[in-house]
This record gives C-alpha cells, sequence and structure tokens, in this order.
C-alpha cells in the first residue's frame, strides 16, 4: 500500500520542471536583452508580493501584519519599478527599429 | 473563492511568466513579452487580493510602492541600470525575510498548521536565509557599484573560513529551530542574523571588475529566495516564478564568467579586480607606441570603407555614446559600412552596453555580438576602440598569460586599429596590452567623448 504523496514532493517537482523551462527560455534569450532580462526577472522575483499580502491580509491584527504591509511596499516598488524600467529600455529598441524601417 | 480555482488562476500567471521570458528571444517580441509579465503579476495580485483581509492597508501600500518604483524607473540614468538592479535585489531579499518572519509568527494567515512542522520550517530557513543573504549582498554590490564604497576588494586572513564558520553555526541554529518543540525565536533569530553578516562577508571580497558576475549571482539568488518562499507557503505559482529567476541569473552568471574566462569558484572566493591600482607588467624595455590627434583619426575613418567600433564602459563614463551615434551617422553618410562589437562583459552587467548603445539610438541591426563579429575584423579597415581595454588584449591567445584563454574581440587582426583612451593605464585585469604597441596601431589621448565630437568635425 502506498501512502498519500506528501505535497512537498509536488513542489519539488514543479520546481524542478520549472527549472528546466527557465534553462531553456533563457538560453534563448539574446545577448543584446541581457540587461532587460535582469530588470524584468527583477520584477518577476517579486511574486512574494503575494506572500506580503497574505501576512499583511492576515485577520489576526499582530505585528505581524505591520511587517506583511512594510514588505508589501518593498516588493511592489520592484514590481512597478522592474516592469517600468523594463519597459523603457525597451522602448529604446524599439525607436530605432522605426528609423530602420523609414 | 475556491482553493482550486485560486490555484489556476495562479497556473495562467506562472505560465504568463514565462512569456515573458520567452518574448525577450527577439527585441521585436520584447516588448509584448514585457505586457504579458504585467498581466501576470496582476493576475497574481488580483486573486491573492480575494483571501485576504484588510484590503485597504494592502492597497495603500501597493500604491506607496508603486508609486516609489515608478518614479525610480523613470529618474534612472541607462548607466546607472547595474545600482538599479542591485537595489532591487535587496529589496526581494529584504521582503523574503519580512515574510518568513510573518510566517512563522503566524502560520495560519498562510494556511500552514498553528504548530510548524519540520518541513515547513526547513523551508521557511531557506527561504530566510537566501533572502537575508541577497539583502546584505545587495546592498554591498550597490554601494561599490554606484562608489559609494571602493570597488577594491576587502580580503582578511582566514576570510574563507571565517565564512565557512558562520555557515556552520547559521545551520546549527537552523537545527535547533527545526527540532524545537514550540516556535523557538531565539534560534531562528540568530540564524537569521548570522545570514544577514554571511552575505556581507561574501560581496566584500569580490571586486569592482567581477561586478557583473556579482550582479548576475544576486539576480540567481532573489529568484531561489522567491522559490524558497513559494515551498514555505505551498505555492506553485511562487516556486515556478522564482524558479525561471533562478535559473535566468544562474545563466547569466555562467555567461559573465566564460566571457572573463574566470572558473565562478574563484568569483565567488574574491580578491580579484581592484579598482584603480593595476599597473602594467614591465619588462624593462621601453615600448614605443604610435599617437596621433583625432583629426588624423578622421582622415582615417574617412578613407575606410569599413569600420568597427569597439565600446567599453570607459565610452559611458565618459557619456560619449551620442557622440558616437554622430559619428556612425556621419560615416554612413560617407558609404562607409560601419558596424559596433559588443563584448560580454563591454558594462557593468550583462547586456550592458547593448541598452547605452540602444539609448543614443544606434540601430541594433549595426550593433553585433563578439561571436557574429570576431570572424570579420581581418577583412576591416579601421577598428575604432573606444574606452575600452582588456577585451582587446591579444595577450589572451599567449599562454602563461593571466587572461590567457579570455575570449576577445580580436581587433588587432584589423589593417589599422585606433584606440581613444585617456592614457597609458592597464585595464582591470593590471596588464599592459600589447594592441597599442602594434605598428599598425594609433593612440588618440584623451576624453572619449571630446575626441570623438572632434572627430565628428574634421569629418
Amino acid at each position: 500500500m502506498i501512502g498519500e504523496i506528501d505535497p512537498t514532493i509536488i513542489h519539488l517537482t514543479v520546481f524542478v520542471l520549472a527549472v528546466f523551462v527557465g534553462y531553456h527560455v533563457v538560453w534563448n534569450v539574446t545577448p543584446a536583452l541581457h540587461t532587460p532580462l535582469m530588470s524584468v526577472t527583477n520584477a518577476i522575483s517579486s511574486i512574494i508580493l503575494v506572500g506580503a499580502m497574505l501576512a499583511a491580509g492576515s485577520a489576526e491584527a499582530d505585528w505581524g501584519v505591520w511587517l506583511g504591509a512594510v514588505a508589501v511596499v518593498l516588493a511592489s516598488i520592484n514590481v512597478f519599478g522592474g516592469f517600468l524600467v523594463t519597459q523603457r529600455m525597451l522602448e529604446m529598441f524599439k525607436k530605432k527599429d522605426k528609423k530602420g524601417n523609414a | 473563492m475556491s482553493a482550486n480555482f485560486i490555484a489556476l488562476a495562479y497556473l495562467v500567471a506562472a505560465v504568463f511568466f514565462i512569456l515573458a521570458l520567452k518574448g525577450l528571444s527577439s527585441p521585436l517580441s520584447s516588448r509584448r513579452g514585457n505586457l504579458f509579465g504585467m498581466l501576470g503579476m496582476a493576475i497574481a495580485v488580483a486573486t491573492t487580493l480575494t483571501i485576504t483581509e484588510n484590503w485597504a492597508l494592502i492597497l495603500g501600500c501597493i500604491a506607496i510602492g508603486g508609486i516609489i518604483g515608478s518614479i525610480v524607473a523613470q529618474r534612472v540614468q541607462m548607466t546607472a541600470m547595474p545600482e538599479l538592479v542591485a537595489f532591487m535585489h535587496s529589496l526581494v531579499g529584504l521582503a523574503a525575510v519580512f515574510i518568513a518572519i510573518a510566517a512563522v509568527n503566524n502560520p495560519v494567515s498562510f494556511g500552514l498548521p498553528e504548530v510548524l512542522p519540520t518541513g515547513s520550517k526547513l523551508e521557511l530557513f531557506l527561504g530566510t536565509f537566501i533572502g537575508a543573504m541577497t539583502w546584505s549582498g545587495s546592498v554591498i554590490a550597490f554601494l561599490k557599484l554606484s562608489g559609494r564604497m571602493s570597488g577594491a576588494p576587502i580580503v582578511f586572513s582566514g576570510q574563507h573560513l571565517v565564512n565557512l564558520l558562520l555557515a556552520v553555526v547559521m545551520i546549527g541554529f537552523g537545527l535547533w529551530f527545526f527540532f524545537s518543540e514550540t516556535t523557538n525565536w531565539t534560534a531562528f533569530s540568530a540564524m537569521t542574523a548570522v545570514a544577514f553578516l554571511l552575505g556581507f562577508l561574501i560581496i566584500i571580497p569580490i571586486g569592482g571588475a567581477d561586478m557583473p558576475v556579482v550582479i548576475s549571482m544576486l539576480n540567481s539568488y532573489s529568484g531561489w529566495a522567491a522559490a524558497g518562499i513559494g515551498f514555505s507557503l505551498g505555492n506553485p505559482m511562487l516556486i515556478i516564478a522564482g524558479s525561471l529567476v533562478g535559473s535566468s541569473g544562474a545563466i547569466l552568471s555562467y555567461i559573465m564568467c566564460k566571457a572573463m574566462n574566470r572558473p565562478f569558484l574563484s568569483v565567488i572566493l574574491g580578491g580579484f579586480g581592484s579598482d584603480g591600482s593595476s599597473q602594467g607588467t614591465d619588462d624593462g624595455t621601453q615600448k614605443t607606441y604610435r599617437s596621433g590627434s583625432a583629426d588624423d583619426a578622421a582622415f582615417l575613418l574617412g578613407n575606410a570603407d569599413s569600420v568597427i567600433i569597439v565600446p567599453g564602459y570607459g565610452l559611458a563614463v565618459a557619456r560619449a555614446q551620442h557622440a558616437v551615434k554622430e559619428l556612425a551617422e556621419a560615416l554612413l553618410k560617407k558609404g562607409i559600412n560601419i558596424r559596433f562589437a559588443i563584448h560580454p562583459v563591454a558594462g557593468r552587467m550583462p547586456g550592458h552596453m547593448n541598452v547605452l548603445l540602444a539609448e543614443a539610438e544606434i540601430p541594433y541591426e549595426q550593433v553585433q555580438e563578439m561571436d557574429e563579429i570576431n570572424s570579420d575584423f581581418s577583412n576591416t579597415d579601421v577598428v575604432l576602440v573606444l574606452g575600452a581595454n582588456d577585451v582587446v588584449n591579444p595577450a589572451a591567445n599567449v599562454p602563461g598569460s593571466p587572461i590567457y584563454g579570455m575570449p576577445i574581440l580580436e581587433a588587432h587582426k584589423a589593417r589599422t586599429v585606433m584606440v581613444v583612451k585617456r592614457s597609458m593605464a592597464a585595464g582591470y585585469a593590471g596588464l599592459d596590452n600589447d594592441l597599442f604597441y602594434m605598428d599598425k596601431t594609433m593612440m588618440v589621448f584623451g576624453d572619449a567623448k571630446k575626441v570623438v565630437e572632434n572627430m565628428v568635425k574634421a569629418l
């Protein structure tokens, strides 16, 4: 009789597969865009905003809520800063694009 | 909202994150990719809001962070991108630590059992220590990159032993934390403090020249920290997003190490690339070189059929990108084939030089990577080296040289080489560059921006 699978094993499966996906996707990124890659991955890693929201949104009002709130601010700076600065850089690659076609 | 629905929404967000990275395979699809990323984040945040209380607090905090982030993103100079990225890594690290502390304090609000099982404690331990190291490491990287702290490596005897001991101590506190029946705050706080210290100690011995590796490495850490928090909270979306970032940073570190011909381990162990303390390897003989004015250089450029410009970080320091663009346009008008050759470590972070040239509106079709352009140097009339040194040093082909084996731009194969430089000083590697003493090489001394502007005038 095989018991139930520990959720950690399932998470480990997800983790290993995601690393493989990341590996293959990132090798396809053109070297010219490595700086935007870094800023966008920065924005993506601020997905921990979700964890910060859970802490700040806890029904039990204690200091954990405030710690979570600070974490929400920190992660949000990163989300907005990361995506917007990436956008700004990618726009620079676009402008020249138009000129090239003109 | 049902748990299944939330999990599916998170899955959609995770797929959008993968598409965001996939978009970066070409400048044409990259902007759409970035929009996918934003969409993924919006879905993730909106979904999470449905299961949290205190909406006013959360939305208020997002607004504050959003305003700060937007202002920073608008104002930052492209030359300061490495500092900004280091700064943002530090935020991810610190946020990860705060979340882990909050989870230890009140596991139930994260959907964890009231008394944390050992497995969850292990995961929280991982998230906390990676986050703490990311934070303190990034702060040091930020200070070094922004020049608030010397880029010179800080080394002391027994450094590696101290780091090793601290790591053991940290794991010791971790074990105490795992096996305590109740929440052991002493062990948890001590472990976190040691992790902060360790992050700090690991980065201080790494010199300025290795910053592209450090920043990629911290990028990777910030991803693993997010994945660690994902494990703690049992959230596959965080695990997926974190792993994407973690592997991305790891690959960039690998590419940077390869481009500098430095084993990853020796970069981490540090002590290389002392900023500015470089001297040439003096072999006693006074070597002669030819120098010329900007007018001479312009004359040679004007008579060439093909020109390759090799930009280095010195170009960015002199803020000469726009002057270079004018030069390129002036040459193009004369029907001269002009291209830019980019070495992977030309800037302070991976791909930095491409962004700096893009900012100056130099068409990316003209900008080529080392592998694409290296075979073309031998049939190029003039190579113009602007503020680069080690990346064009032919010593890399000489066995026994400290940079032997480092991939270089083969500028020495061109018919004529012109080097714009402030002085004959050596580059980061502290090596003399034989390229400067070749018969076909002309040195043009001066500030890159002024020299290039004079060239444009002379054309």
